[in-house]
């Protein structure tokens, strides 16, 4: 049999029991067509290639991430917690030092998933990659860690999770906003004011091809990467910029995931979207996994691949590279970029709508972040939503300084609950979640 | 009256089993290179003054393949293979001529790319140049779709003695298996054939008059004359014949872990609620892995010849056997040695294990029978060890639903079932260091040829059915139907069972009703946009592996 050059670990968990509707794209045999590829291909009889049995995220695990309105247990469904978990057993397969690189294809997805969560959107309850990276943070110690959101959609729920922390570098590529849910994932979306620069969006035209990815890796995250140096690299793998997807408009293939995670080089990589399940995914999950193991990918080929369905106009082509451009030139003047937003404000707000839409729920949110150069700086959202629920929630981001705890806790300690249905304090220093 | 046979690497044992649960048994050095002359000595003192009519079944658990794989004694096989996209297929290329041909067929079994008739012109000519008489042919995804094999057996049709088509050996999924399972089976083709024949002309000559079966490594049986088309089934049947031993002499309901004890190894397998577990993808040989079904039986380098000595002053057996114990003239203490020399056990001269376990005593500074009470410690500590390893990582499997996850049903063995010939005497030490209880059955030494004897003939069946494109098929049984788009898994079950009926009358089952069972089933929806256009069914149905029920307890006679 054929010999791994790279230890890969491989968490499969396909969910066959679990949908969100007999005819949702998100439904039970999403992953048996990508089950029978990576099988008939003997894939896990590759020596280096071991599978392993995802976990049962806990509830803690999930705590330490989002705020679940009403609360957790009527929020997640035991289908999240293992696809949550199934990525942490990846990450600590990496991390514990078993395996080099891991790949969770887990379902369902993630990073839809915001700090709060009300209901599910864009087919996420909670947002695996960010449960994975707490707990590796809480059990295995700090990490400067890189998240690359390959996924058509732009990752929202992530980039909420990660708005203020410049220890997470969070860049997406994926479909422009103007043209696709979420609708978000603009240039301007560049961070918060404690964290400016640490978020990157990359919104590519529709009809971007394999040249068009490719070189925004190539041309911008690549030298991106270098200048921020993270101790993990970990690729949201959604695959809905797949040629054949149903609900998109891109000509990214199988051939282009494996080249793209071949250059990426990522630790840990976990599944998010994409739905052209007999076409696309097995080809690409096959193509994902060989690249990380170090195996010829070049055999891997949809039955229906040209060149011509995945090629792209030269004017996509000029237009990414303006893109890449201005990007990594904000990239580069992060700094200034910051003291022009923060001069002479002691804290910045923002208000946004977030809309819920696989229930059609809208929620209402005012943030309000200290500036602080000492620390993440202190954050406090006052939500409510169509259905009733006020809430206030306080965040205490990892290392923060005296100052944001002292006000955060009053904060917690003086809101009225006369005012609210719930109040909630996020601690990760402590590691704790208080409600009252 | 019952016959089985089980030919080891180094004994052969053969059992008769009467009625009434009395057992002749027979245990003969093998001849390495002369397999009929091993089988023939056992029987003829076995059958000494038995009326040959008397004898309603021959099992015979035999290594003729085996050997011949792992020696390299094969035939020069042709090779084509059909692997669309996917893995780079060069490593796939184990025949002696190799054909990487066009065509692919998807995971829904549908053909993408057709085969190149010049292509596979060209193949013929060069078969036939090269003289090549024995071939394989294999597809991705040729369970879902044989057609690409089925049309390239017709086209070299009369160029050919034997051809295997990989969709016929298994349903499951795994293209390099299938590759090398279908390889191995027309390598081994030739080898196996003139055993069977040399085997049926002489149980002929000795007025038996009847069929004989062939042990296979998933403890079932199948007839001699079927197994000339699937030999490769019978590979590595021994561990299974001394499992099914285990569980006839000791029949459970219970997890248990079996051990047998033998000079080189001891082999571990566990049985589930008293089903024997399998091996989840297939058997391994050499370096080939295949889709062989095969009982889980992990060896561990300990056996009663295993080699003892001191490094550094620590202690440490086996795991090499360097010849016999040395009290039979051996060149190094053993633990059967061990078992000599505390009494236990009468063998040989036991001055020669005092003497050979001194300079193992002298060398940890301890003395003669507290080293030889270490020894049978350590063995039995080793042995645990790897048991619990084995039973940590049985419980590790991948589940694939929120149900079994959360059902999390673990393998927890109640005792442990204990043959081989020193069974008896490692009772109380593994007893010990498993911390279960240990049970050994009366005639542990001769328990693999128990087994082979009350074998029953086994087989497994996998339905694919797809009610959008209207199809449906048994990849094993080589058919394929027209179905109805209101076609059910309860019409999909009652086929799959009327078809294993079949199955198994051919391959030699002849008791009324076999106990039949559903081992997976699945059924997905097929989704076009927004709405479902069809089903897709898959099922895998099997008789269980269990022997034949004892009346009572064996009482062994032996003859003269």
């Amino acid at each position: 049999m054929l010999k791994a050059s790279r230890r890969v670990g491989l968490v499969f968990f396909p969910a066959y029991d679990w949908a969100i509707s007999p005819t949702h794209p998100e439904r039970e045999e999403r992953l048996l067509y990508t089950q029978d590829q990576i099988w008939e291909e003997g894939i896990l009889d590759i020596e280096g290639i071991v599978e392993y049995r995802p976990q049962v995220a806990k509830p803690r695990d999930v705590e330490r991430v989002h705020i679940c309105v009403p609360d957790l247990e009527s929020r997640v469904t035991q289908s999240d917690l293992i696809a949550a978990g199934g990525a942490i057993t990846a990450a600590e397969a990496v991390l514990k030092g078993e395996v080099e690189k891991a790949f969770a294809i887990i379902r369902p997805p993630g990073h839809h998933a915001h700090r709060i969560v009300y209901a599910n959107r864009g087919f996420c309850n909670i947002n695996n990659e960010a449960i994975m990276i707490e707990y590796i943070r809480q059990k295995y110690g700090p990490k400067k860690i890189a998240i690359v959101d390959t996924d058509c959609h732009h990752g929202d729920g992530t980039q909420d999770i990660y708005w203020h922390d410049k220890d997470t570098l969070f860049i997406s590529l994926h479909q422009d906003g103007r043209t696709l849910y979420p609708g978000t994932g603009f240039l301007n979306e560049f961070g918060g004011p404690n964290a400016c620069g640490y978020t990157l969006n990359i919104p590519l035209p529709p009809e971007t091809g394999e040249e068009g990815f490719l070189y925004v890796i190539e041309n911008l995250i690549l030298p991106v990467l270098e200048e921020f140096k993270p101790d993990l690299i970990i690729n949201s793998a959604g695959q809905d910029n797949h040629y054949t997807d149903p609900i998109t408009n891109m000509r990214f293939s199988a051939q282009g995931y494996a080249r793209l995670n071949d250059l990426l080089n990522p630790d840990i990589a976990v599944l998010e979207g994409g739905y052209s399940i007999e076409g696309a995914l097995p080809y690409v999950n096959v193509g994902i996994i060989l690249a990380l193991a170090g195996l010829d990918y070049s055999y891997v080929r949809e039955p229906d691949y040209s060149p011509a369905r995945v090629s792209q106009p030269k004017e996509i082509s000029e237009y990414i590279a303006r893109l890449c451009k201005e990007t990594y030139t904000a990239w580069r003047n992060r700094e200034d970029i910051r003291a022009r937003l923060v001069r002479g404000k002691k804290e910045v707000t923002r208000q946004r709508h977030i809309y819920y839409d696989t229930v059609g729920l809208l929620e209402f949110q005012k943030e309000t972040t200290l500036v602080c150069d000492e620390c993440p700086g202190l954050t406090f959202i006052d939500s409510h939503s169509e259905r009733g629920e006020h809430i206030l929630a306080v965040f205490l981001p990892r290392k923060t300084c005296k100052r944001c705890r002292e006000e955060g806790e009053d904060i917690y300690r003086r809101a009225d609950i006369k005012k609210y249905t719930a109040i909630f304090l996020q601690d990760r220093d402590n590691d704790i979640l208080l409600k009252k | 009256m019952f016959i089985g046979l089980d030919m080891g690497g180094t004994h052969t044992d053969a059992v008769l089993i009467f009625k009434q649960g009395v057992l002749r048994y027979v245990k003969k050095p093998t001849r390495p290179h002369n397999f009929l002359a091993s089988v023939q000595e056992a029987l003829e003192e076995l059958l000494e003054g038995i009326e040959p009519s008397k004898i309603e079944r021959v099992n015979l658990s035999t290594t003729v393949c085996t050997n011949a794989i792992v020696e390299g004694k094969t035939e020069p096989v042709g090779l084509l293979i059909i692997p669309g996209p996917g893995l780079n297929p060069s490593f796939l290329q184990c025949g002696q001529l190799n054909f990487i041909l066009q065509g692919s067929i998807d995971h829904r079994g549908r053909e993408t790319s057709p085969l190149r008739e010049q292509e596979l012109g060209l193949a013929k000519q060069e078969l036939r140049a090269k003289g090549l008489r024995s071939l394989a042919v294999v597809g991705k995804f040729s369970t879902r779709n044989p057609a690409h094999e089925v049309h390239i057996a017709r086209f070299l049709e009369g160029d050919y003695d034997f051809i295997t088509l990989g969709h016929r050996l298994s349903g499951r999924l795994g293209f390099p298996r299938r590759v090398y399972t279908a390889y191995l089976n027309s390598a081994i083709w030739r080898v196996f054939c003139r055993f069977a024949e040399a085997v049926q002309t002489y149980l002929a000559q000795k007025g038996l008059n009847v069929e004989p079966f062939i042990l296979k490594a998933d403890g079932g049986t199948l007839s001699l004359s079927v197994a000339k088309n699937v030999p490769v089934e019978t590979i590595l049947s021994g561990p299974a014949a001394s499992i099914m031993g285990a569980l006839a002499l000791l029949p459970t309901k219970e997890d248990a872990v079996i051990l047998d004890i033998g000079g080189t190894t001891t082999d571990i397998s566990f049985c589930v609620e008293g089903l024997p577990l399998l091996e989840p993808q297939g058997i391994k040989i050499g370096p080939y892995p295949t889709l062989v079904r095969s009982l889980l039986a992990y060896p561990v380098g300990l056996g009663g010849d295993s080699r003892i000595q001191v490094k550094d002053g620590q202690l440490y057996i086996g795991p090499e056997r360097l010849g016999p114990p040395a009290c039979l003239g051996g060149p190094a203490p053993t633990p059967t040695d061990a078992l000599v020399v505390l009494g236990l056990l009468k063998l040989g001269d036991p001055q020669l294990s005092c003497k050979a376990l001194e300079n193992i005593a002298h060398a940890l500074n301890s003395s003669l029978n507290s080293t030889a009470e270490m020894v049978l410690k350590e063995f039995s500590r080793q042995i645990a060890q790897a048991v619990n390893n084995l039973i940590y990582q049985l419980n590790q499997k991948p589940v694939y639903t929120i149900r079994e996850i959360l059902m999390d049903r673990k393998l927890k063995p109640a005792k442990a079932l204990v043959v081989g010939t020193p069974a008896r005497l490692f009772k109380p030490f593994l007893a010990e260091a498993l911390g279960l209880p240990v049970e050994v059955p009366g005639l542990a030494g001769v328990a693999n040829a128990i087994g082979a004897a009350l074998s029953r003939p086994t087989a497994s069946l996998t339905l694919f059915a797809d009610t959008q494109q209207g199809r449906a098929l048994i990849p094993e049984m080589g058919w394929e139907e027209r179905i109805p788009s209101h076609f059910t898994l309860k019409e999909a079950k009652a086929l799959a069972f009327q078809f294993l009926r079949r199955r198994l009358k051919e391959i030699g089952y002849t008791e009324p009703e076999p106990e039949l069972e559903v081992i997976e089933e699945q059924v997905f929806n097929v989704v076009r946009g927004f709405s479902t256009v069809g089903k897709n069914i898959r099922l895998k149905v099997q008789n269980k592996p269990l022997p034949v029920n004892l009346p009572g307890p064996l009482t062994p006679s032996n003859p003269a």
